[in-house]
């Protein structure tokens, strides 16, 4: 791992027993153990589900088989860039959900490491999609770059507003994130099935009745780097999305204002005493973490999985908002990490949906509901910090001081 | 008692001047423009909506300069909202509005407003004993595919609420190991449970029904007919022929005060989520009072469930992800009403009386209507935001507590 992650000491940090001290904590002891035990134990908790549902051990490892094929990760054994090639083409796609999954990562990480949870990313990213649908469709004909970044960039910004919301209120009247970024999901949720729905101002002009958006002019449709005639190609926003991942690392732990949300995240009493304004960096982090939500959803829309436009009946299935919390979560919260989530996450995403959607050996939607599943499963087990430090102490005897109850997780209570 | 004493020697004209009093009585009649231009009132006249209101505003004003500014603002705003309310409704038709409010909204409130209850006094059990549960939307999702599935396997409705309750009691075992003992995140826990009860339920619709609707003949939840409620009175319409779960949802609001707030085991809950440490001290024995609280918590919620999928709404059928995040609005519901079981109630109601409205404004613009599922979620926006009085949680809640 380059990444150094939180420079202060984990053990006086979990003391204070503050959610970012705790998963700093963890990756200290675990480092990068603990995503991969997580990670092997999901697959073979789910991998147990299908071998007793089917009746069949064997069918469960073709299953993992077929996902991994569907991925298009068994494209490293015979690389082509033809996307003709079904496993090209496969990780085309593949490497498409991985660009959202970056960057909704990134968005959970960053509330994070600020000892926030941010769970408002799905809500976020709706509001960076109908931004630049919006911008998309309307200014027509722009010059493609000046067009593309005035979409991206109202997208991004008009996110950040939305989770600053939920920042603002937490500094000023001390409303809890979680409950907060949960009700702004669903009003974002509403706002955008009423703004697609039938009779909505961003729905499709030419059909009334159907719940569409109108498509993205094509002077503002990201161009693709990889594509081929009558394929989805992979948009030029995978490289925005490890830019992303760049800015990230650097905005956290090489400027005066990673330094100061990061000592928020540990301990928002030291970081006060200290002299860090502590109200600021809550609303400064919350922007910045909706911010890359925004970003998602704005390359989504400009090129991506959606065909340049969104409709109504599209929302409700729309989850890399949530996924992003897994991913955040698997990565430790640090820009590489989610980096690595993003791309297992993307594959199995795409690899259950659509590699074994088309296969025999299970049904295609038990593939797609395994994949809830084992994501599931991944959070559920990589929250449970003590479970996992117990493994890690039967090998290195580490002692975990003892939480303080006085002072607890300042991201739990609710 | 004090307090009480000292109100009632007041003189009553310096009781009605007291700014709480105007302002409080400025939110009402705000409300109560709107509410003239629609049945049973119907004044066809926009004077008396913007009468009322502007008394309503002027109401506000007086009590802003008496300092009450966060009561007097409400009042304010209730009134110019009164007032547009009203306009809008003298202007549709009779017919409409007479379609839209009528008894049979009463009775929709009551059946959108009973899995919310559930979730959110099932809810304040988990909380009130200190642990977060964040994972009622999926345990409500798995009451709902569960309780289907037994009722269909069962043969009775009564199956299909005992295996509704155990699975989600058993799922609340589950996520109170990972909170309690293991001292998880609670509220990653929480959104690993929900991620994995819509991955559980969906493997197993699949696998178990192929995804298609439950064969038809489940039996239902049935309805609880009132002896000599029946016709059209409004009484007989509005709560005449409600849902047996409906009716065990009032109960259990009683039932939870009761518990909750007159017996010793409620004051131990309680304690455990205010002062977990304090609570060890004098022999409570705290992890086992979460355990018992959580997996209740499971219980109640997934009944709340299973009148998604075997309730009048439902008619036997799961959908996919079909709780579509009424989990979340009954923890909304429950800190909404402040974490105590009447307030929670009439949060459940208010948020199902706008699901019943936004059902009823289809007649008027199915666009509007979506527009208007977000009024639970603004409330209670608001609500956090400590516009209507702060809200508080329990001191412990969400706080792992570790044995010494």
């Amino acid at each position: 791992m380059t990444d150094p992650g939180p420079s202060a000491s984990p053990e006086q940090a979990a003391a204070a027993g503050t959610l970012a001290a705790r998963i700093a904590l963890k990756q200290r002891a675990g480092g990068i153990l603990v995503p991969v035990v997580t990670v092997v134990f999901a697959l073979v908790m789910s991998g147990i589900v299908l071998a007793a549902t089917q009746h069949s051990v064997h069918t469960a490892l073709v299953a993992f088989q077929e996902i991994f094929d569907g991925a298009g990760l068994n494209w490293i054994f015979h690389p082509t860039t033809n996307l003709i090639d079904i496993s090209a083409y496969n990780l085309s796609q593949t490497l498409l959900q991985t660009t959202t999954l970056i960057l909704t990562g990134l968005s959970v990480a960053f509330a994070f490491r600020c000892g926030m949870f941010n769970i408002g990313g799905q809500g976020q990213y709706f509001v960076g999609l109908v931004v630049a649908n919006w911008l998309g469709v309307d200014f027509a004909g722009m010059n493609p770059f000046a067009h593309i970044l005035l979409c991206i960039v109202a997208g991004t910004l008009a996110a950040a507003a939305w989770a600053g919301i939920a920042g603002v209120l937490k500094a000023t009247v001390g409303a809890h994130e979680v409950i907060s970024t949960i009700m702004l999901n669903w009003i974002a949720f509403w706002v955008a099935s009423w703004l697609f729905g039938a009779g909505g101002p961003l729905q499709n002009s030419t059909q009334p009745t159907v719940p569409v958006s109108n498509q993205v002019s094509s002077s503002a449709r990201l161009p693709d780097f990889w594509g081929a005639q009558g394929f989805q190609g992979v948009h030029v926003g995978l490289f925005i999305a490890l830019a992303a991942v760049v800015v990230f690392w650097v905005l956290l732990n090489r400027t005066t204002l990673g330094y100061e949300v990061r000592a928020v995240g540990f301990n928002p009493d030291a970081a006060a005493y200290g002299g860090i304004n502590v109200k600021k960096n809550l609303v400064r982090a919350m922007a910045i973490s909706g911010a890359f939500a925004g970003l998602a959803g704005a390359l989504d829309m400009l090129g991506g999985t959606t065909n340049y436009q969104f409709g109504q009946l599209d929302i409700p299935f729309s989850q890399v908002g949530f996924i992003g919390i897994a991913v955040a979560l698997l990565g430790r919260n640090t820009a590489l990490g989610t980096l690595f989530g993003a791309l297992l996450f993307g594959s199995l995403l795409y690899g259950s949906f659509h590699g074994l959607g088309s296969s025999a050996v299970i049904q295609p939607e038990l593939a797609g509901n395994l994949t809830y599943i084992i994501q599931g499963l991944i959070v559920l087990f990589i929250g449970a910090d003590v479970l996992i430090l117990y493994v890690w102490n039967s090998r290195k005897k580490l002692r975990r001081p003892p939480a303080n109850p006085a002072q607890p997780a300042k991201a739990t209570a609710a | 008692m004090s307090t009480w004493a000292a109100r009632l020697d007041n003189p009553l004209s310096a009781r009605l001047r007291d700014p709480a009093a105007t302002g409080a009585l400025g939110i009402f009649l705000g409300a109560f423009a709107a509410f003239l231009a629609i049945p049973p009132i119907e004044a066809r006249t926009v004077t008396w909506p913007i009468v009322v209101g502007i008394v309503a505003v002027a109401l506000g004003i007086w009590t802003v300069s008496r300092g009450r500014r966060r009561l007097g603002w409400g009042a304010v705003a209730a009134g110019v909202l009164g007032i547009a309310l009203g306009m809008l409704a003298t202007r549709s038709s009779t017919e409409n509005l007479g379609s839209a409010f009528d008894a049979t909204l009463v009775a929709q409130t009551f059946s959108f407003a009973t899995p919310l209850v559930f979730g959110s006094i099932a809810g304040m059990f988990s909380e009130r004993s200190g642990v977060v549960n964040i994972g009622l939307e999926g345990m409500m999702l798995m009451g709902a595919f569960w309780g289907v599935y037994g009722a269909d396997k069962g043969g009775s409705w009564v199956v299909g609420l005992l295996v509704a309750a155990g699975v989600g009691g058993l799922v609340a075992l589950v996520y109170a190991f990972f909170a309690i003992h293991l001292r998880s995140d609670q509220i990653v826990g929480g959104t690993g449970v929900n991620f994995l009860a819509v991955g559980i339920t969906g493997y197993f619709f699949v696998e178990l029904y192929h995804n298609n609707p439950v064969p038809n003949g489940v039996s239902l939840l049935p309805n609880v007919r009132i002896p000599g409620l029946s016709g059209t009175g409004f009484f007989a319409q509005a709560i005449g022929d409600l849902n047996i779960l409906t009716w065990a949802s009032f109960a259990l609001v009683i039932l939870a005060y009761v518990v909750l707030f007159k017996t010793p085991i409620g004051l131990r809950i309680r304690a455990c989520g205010e002062h977990p440490r304090a609570a060890d001290t004098v022999g409570i024995n705290v992890y086992a009072i979460r355990y018992g609280c959580v997996v209740l918590s499971g219980i109640l919620v997934a009944l709340g469930g299973i009148y998604l999928s075997e309730g009048p709404q439902g008619n036997g059928s799961f959908i996919f992800n079909m709780t579509n995040g009424r989990g979340f609005i009954a923890l909304a519901a429950m800190i909404f009403g402040n974490w105590r079981p009447a307030g929670a109630f009439g949060a459940a109601l208010l948020f199902g009386f706008s699901s019943a409205l936004a059902l009823k404004l289809q007649v008027y613009s199915s666009s509007a209507a979506t527009l208007f599922q977000i009024l639970p979620y603004v409330l209670t926006l608001i609500a956090v935001a400590g516009v209507i009085g702060r809200t508080v949680a329990p001191a412990a809640d969400g706080k792992p507590y570790v044995r010494q």
